[in-house]
């Protein structure tokens, strides 16, 4: 089966340092948004981000993404910290789907690679296999406004994979799902992440979902790390029920909501 | 077709009381021609006014044309530049107190008496709700598309073209139609400046000869034109913008 590695050439520098975030500041509108972050995420790792709202999570990941500029502090991506290079290195999945409406589901997903100066048919004969193998065979043609919510975040995680980064950011990816939904689409996400590993850094509020996908998840508050959690499930051939009913997933969620306070 | 029927009663009932206040009043056809003395009119002069219509039509979409290919490159300019948006888009507004149809016969003079002193009346005319209604489109686009296109690669020219220009198009379609409403307007002061044929022709000879149901003639077709233009920007925009009208998911 093809991957998405193949797809895109796998042609992206990698980022062997990991993400490093060195005592990060970053004021907006006079607030203290992210307060002398520090944090090391290591290639392929996968790192959870959780906190409330207004916490600063989606500042971090705009600032790893090379999209905003610190105050103070460093951020370097794979050794790099210009934000151009940043850029060249992040790629990031926003909280909406950020969709273009004008393009079908088949030329939103393959954005990255026309941007790349593939030709429209090539980029589309590339892409379109992945389709089937995320579910949304049949949808190639249909433009956004015509798809359910979950597949336009599937063809949004589609079109974040396909710009063949090295590092995913992703921001509350099932954040606008129902909970049978973002169920599945969690579970597929694993599998996919197992597949076509990246270093991987999720911001959610929601608990469950950062244990279940990450190894390490950080507690972010008033702008601090507050708390960080090893997340060392044996995740091998269990379903979802099964990892989240178990006894250690149980006494992790506990840890954490204590961490949130 | 449930849209169209109540203005058309409303003006059939209209085109009625006309005719019927005109002919019971005894007013003369020169003062004011009844419905039935206008029709006569198209049939007596047929062969003019179809003439002066082929004039009209043709000043009026070159001259729309015209003003489309002037505003949007303009819009595009001031949208890339800030620094021109800034020195450019006051004036632009400012200019809109000049009242520049009057300046129909001065470019009758620097022009001459043929199509292009009415190309540029008609393109000044329409260019600014174009200009303002696209550079406007341009300019609100959401941030966070053009942020994710950063992100997948997107080169400036990419942001453009792939996010910009189509998330503008309804608002520059919005500009297109009020300048379709305007453009016969445009060509006809255009010809009142200094032409010999047109439909603004045909009114000035029909004026001293008290041929006043021509002129109504000529009214009724510079507004068929109108309406005609607007129809085909509408059209157009179904066309080149599928994505508004398309029924969203259940």
């Amino acid at each position: 089966m093809q991957t998405v590695a193949e797809v895109t050439d796998a042609r992206s520098p990698i980022a062997g340092a990991g993400v490093v975030l060195d005592r990060v500041t970053r004021m907006l509108g006079g607030k203290r948004v992210l307060d002398g972050v520090g944090l090391h995420v290591r290639l392929r790792e996968r790192v959870g981000i959780v906190g409330r709202s207004g916490a600063g999570k989606s500042t971090l990941l705009s600032l790893v993404a090379g999209l905003d500029e610190t105050d103070d502090g460093t951020v370097s991506v794979g050794g790099q910290t210009a934000a151009e290079a940043r850029l060249a290195q992040c790629a990031l999945m926003p909280q909406r789907d950020c969709l273009l409406p004008w393009r079908t589901a088949l030329d939103n997903a393959c954005l990255a690679l026309v941007n790349d100066g593939l030709p429209r048919e090539e980029a589309r004969r590339r892409t379109e296999p992945l389709f089937d193998r995320l579910g949304l065979a049949g949808a190639e043609r249909l433009r956004p406004a015509q798809l359910s919510v979950g597949m336009r975040q599937r063809v949004a995680f589609l079109r974040t994979l396909l710009a063949g980064k090295e590092v995913l950011l992703l921001d509350e990816p099932f954040g606008a799902l129902d909970a049978i939904t973002r169920g599945e689409l969690q579970e597929w996400l694993a599998t996919a992440l197992d597949t076509e590993p990246r270093t991987l850094l999720l911001v959610t509020h929601d608990i469950e979902e950062a244990l279940l996908l990450c190894d390490r998840v950080l507690v972010l508050d008033g702008g601090r790390i507050v708390s960080e959690l090893d997340v060392r499930l044996p995740r091998d051939g269990r379903t979802r029920r099964e990892l989240v009913t178990s006894a250690a997933f149980v006494a992790l969620r506990e840890l954490t909501l204590e961490a949130l306070g | 077709m449930r849209r169209v029927m109540p203005p058309l009663v409303l003006l059939a009932a209209a085109t009625g009381v006309w005719e019927l206040v005109v002919r019971a009043a005894h007013v003369p056809d020169y003062l004011f021609p009844a419905p039935s003395a206008v029709a006569s009119a198209f049939g007596a002069d047929a062969g003019l006014l179809g003439n002066a219509t082929l004039v009209t039509v043709r000043e009026v979409v070159l001259g729309f044309l015209l003003s489309v290919l002037l505003g949007l490159t303009i819009a595009v300019l001031v949208h890339l530049s800030s620094a021109l948006r800034q020195a450019l888009l006051p004036l632009l507004v400012l200019s809109q107190a000049v009242p520049t149809v009057v300046l129909a016969p001065v470019l009758a003079i620097v022009l001459g008496y043929g199509i292009a002193p009415k190309l540029v009346v008609v393109a000044i005319v329409c260019f600014f709700p174009i200009v303002v209604n696209a550079a406007d489109g341009l300019q609100s686009v959401d941030t966070e598309l053009v942020r994710m296109m950063r992100t997948l690669h997107g080169s400036r020219f990419a942001i453009f073209r792939r996010v910009e220009f189509p998330a503008a198009l309804p608002a520059i379609f919005s500009g297109l139609r009020i300048a379709a409403t305007y453009a016969a307007v445009g060509a006809v002061f255009g010809e009142w400046a200094g032409s010999s044929s047109g439909l603004g022709f045909v009114m000035l000879q029909a004026q001293p000869a008290l041929a006043t149901g021509r002129i109504f003639a000529a009214v009724l077709i510079l507004s068929a034109i109108g309406l005609a233009l607007y129809a085909l920007v509408t059209v157009s925009e179904h066309l080149l913008v599928p994505w508004k009208q398309e029924v969203p998911h259940a």
